[in-house]
């Protein structure tokens, strides 16, 4: 019972990162008909934005050490402690929360470009192109990162106030020993307020009343006056901002490195067929599902039935839905239908 | 469409067999004749070659083809390993078993066309490649890779004669397939295999796949059932790749799960693409490209390029050092995702149609002088 529970709450965890990804991916296919292969490299540069504001917080100077008198020795101070003392310390604990007030205008700024620079000359172009042409774009912004970081998966960690474990079991009667992470439950409380504050921001606000109305018909709010083509980029910067709070709100969890972007793409991608192709609402459902669905396979009483069941699963059920509603879960009639 | 087009079929492969078969004399001034790099090249453009005749001919973007190309290898060592080092029964169980699971595979996949498609052929290529490193470690080896070793049974090999001291090597009725040798047996290949293309993009059933890629639902109207052939059209091209899958194993019997990444798929289709989609020619112009400028490009280091630019002043050579240092050696990556951009971006059509548009405007600019030599006259 214990594991079923603690893994129903890791698929949580893992259908979060999912469903905001795909989120962000059917926002843009929606708005601008652009499949967009590069959306995972956007998750990658929002968990290399903790990672940046982490290093840049932490730079350091070298001090002598003054517990070893014998010799000198030199110990690593961060400037902010040298600076601020102990608030500076604080500070540099938050790192990854703080990263968020920097990783938002920074993602929203190269969603803009992303979308102003490239993914505009290719609206008229097929789908394969398009297909191509992001997966290009996602390769280079990928060796980019490479390059600066290196090849290696960086540990960058929770504040300490929540890096132990919440006693989950005391507070609903289950017993001691079923904890669970605190930063996972807050990474899960987030995407939970992300997703709904974008849904709240399409169904209450007059511009994303203009938005879902320019995703049903494109032409006739055009023919309002109404300049939807800014209202759709801003869109696309809004996905860029999704993926990149995710990916930054991951970090903790998953030590980012360069093709940590290319690895959920894959995921999301067959999430957001699963859901139905420009369908918001089927994007969330899948994302959570599939996750749910990968934690409770890779159980050892699941994979010593069906061993390798929790490599292929997520695929398996792309497959089996993909066949059976050709349409994914959720999909709207009339939306990339061959 | 090509060049040869006037030609006869004869001619064309006659030409692009002495053209093939010469590639370590008119490669030597480039620095490509070696024999690891000319088995690549010709390797690679089978692999190319087929699946251009999926993707070429019917517009049908699979993301999954570097699983036939891992199970053709797999199958190659699986073969070494228990019947015979010669490579011959390997490339024909490698080529069968491809075809089997590409027939598998097509038959699901083929239901759905377009970007569903594509999802399908990733999803299931995910699935053989998560497998490789699980549950099938007993036939894969999981991350060491598949390899020969000392006391692996060979039932052909040593009912024949006593096993030698050593890893023996693959061979063709007693020709070893390391060096040179290797490759003129994979160009060999090549020129079969593009035969067979070049045949296929000529028949009847190459002109319905044709069709089938300009307007699938007008084929159906025409009471034209298009799924057999999509199907074929996807075994045929998967049975390429597993036989490329044998050739990498039989110049190097080691296989790895690596090559069915979908990243591998990837590197397919940027090669079919900067070559120039759904021509003859194109697929192997990209691959020759693509392996050649990796070659160089990971060769190179900041040593390297400090020598190379030497002849500046001390300043512009570490600026420019600075400026090409992320785009060689490991950032080669970096290089071919912006060379693969900007074919996407410019030139669609890839290399092929490049080379037609220098033409095309040669041809008007020399017709026009001809006009006004004309006129004058």
């Amino acid at each position: 019972m214990d594991s079923i529970l603690i893994q129903l709450l890791n698929g949580l965890d893992k259908g979060g990162a999912y469903a905001l990804i795909a989120l962000g991916l059917t926002l843009v296919f929606g708005t601008l008909g652009v499949v967009n292969f590069a959306h995972g490299a956007l998750f990658l540069i929002g968990a290399f934005c903790a990672v940046t504001f982490q290093k840049i917080l932490t730079i350091s100077k070298k001090v002598l050490d003054p517990n070893i008198t014998y010799f000198d020795a030199y110990i690593e101070q961060p400037y902010l402690e040298l600076w601020f003392g102990e608030t500076g310390l604080a500070v540099i604990d938050y790192a990854v929360p703080l990263s968020i007030i920097v990783t938002i205008p920074t993602m929203m700024l190269i969603g803009l470009t992303m979308e102003r620079g490239l993914i505009r000359h290719f609206y008229k172009r097929t789908h394969a192109e398009q297909i191509l042409v992001t997966f290009g774009l996602a390769i280079v912004l990928q060796e980019i990162i490479r390059h600066f970081f290196g090849a290696n998966p960086i540990p960058t960690p929770a504040p300490d106030i929540v890096s132990g474990s919440a006693a989950i079991g005391t507070w609903i009667g289950l017993g001691e020993n079923f904890v669970y992470p605190w930063w996972r439950l807050i990474y899960l409380a987030s995407a939970t307020v992300i997703i709904s504050s974008v849904f709240a921001f399409l169904h209450l606000t007059t511009f994303g009343m203009v938005v879902r109305a320019g995703m049903f018909n494109r032409q006739m709010v055009a023919f309002l006056g109404i300049n939807v083509q800014r209202k759709f980029t801003i869109i696309f910067g809004l996905a860029a901002v999704v993926a990149g709070v995710a990916g930054a709100m991951y970090a903790p969890i998953l030590p980012p490195d360069y093709h940590m972007g290319m690895d959920f793409l894959v995921i999301s991608f067959v999430i957001v067929v699963v859901g139905g192709m420009g369908s918001l609402r089927g994007a969330v459902a899948a994302g959570f599902l599939l996750g749910i669905l990968q934690s409770l396979a890779s159980m050892t009483v699941v994979s010593s039935l069906l061993p390798g069941i929790d490599q292929i699963i997520i695929y398996l059920v792309a497959v089996v839905i993909l066949l059976t509603r050709p349409r994914g879960l959720m999909g709207r009639k009339g939306v990339m239908e061959d | 469409m090509n060049i040869f087009k006037k030609q006869s079929d004869l001619t064309t492969i006659l030409v692009f067999a002495a053209g093939v078969l010469t590639m370590p004399i008119w490669l030597d001034p480039i620095g490509a004749n070696y024999p690891d790099l000319l088995q690549k090249f010709v390797i690679f453009g089978i692999f190319a070659v087929g699946y251009n005749i999926l993707f070429g001919l019917t517009g049908y973007l699979s993301f999954g083809h570097a699983v036939f190309l891992g199970v053709g290898s797999y199958t190659a060592v699986w073969s070494f390993k228990l019947f015979t080092m010669n490579v011959l029964p390997a490339m024909l169980f490698a080529t069968l078993i491809s075809g089997l699971i590409a027939a598998a595979i097509g038959f699901v996949s083929m239901r759905r066309s377009g970007i569903y498609f594509s999802i399908l052929t990733l999803a299931f290529a995910q699935m053989f490649y998560n497998l490789a490193y699980s549950v099938l470690i007993p036939i894969t080896n999981g991350e060491t890779g598949l390899q020969l070793r000392m006391h692996d049974i060979r039932i052909i090999d040593n009912y024949f004669s006593d096993p030698l001291p050593g890893l023996p090597s693959t061979e063709l009725f007693g020709m070893s397939m390391n060096g040179y040798s290797g490759f003129y047996f994979c160009a060999v290949v090549l020129i079969l295999a593009f035969y067979v293309a070049m045949k296929i993009f000529r028949s009847p059933f190459g002109m319905k796949l044709k069709a089938i890629k300009s307007n699938q639902h007008r084929m159906r109207y025409v009471g034209s059932d298009t799924r057999p052939y999509l199907i074929t059209a996807f075994i045929i091209s998967g049975m390429f790749a597993g036989l490329a899958g044998a050739l990498l194993a039989v110049t190097d019997p080691l296989a790895g799960a690596e090559r069915m990444q979908w990243t591998a798929s990837g590197e397919v289709i940027l090669m079919t693409i900067l070559g120039g989609v759904g021509t003859l020619f194109g697929p192997l112009i990209g691959v020759g490209v693509i392996k050649y400028l990796e070659n160089i490009f990971s060769a190179i280091n900041e040593a390297v390029l400090h020598n190379f630019f030497s002849f500046m002043p001390l300043w512009a050579e570490n600026l420019l050092v600075a400026i090409t240092v992320p785009f060689v050696g490991e950032g080669w990556h970096l290089t071919l995702g912006i060379l693969f951009m900007i074919i996407i971006i410019f030139l669609p059509g890839g290399l092929m149609e490049g080379f037609q548009k220098i033409k095309k405007r040669y041809l008007t600019i020399s017709m026009k002088d001809s006009e006004s030599t004309t006129k004058q006259e």
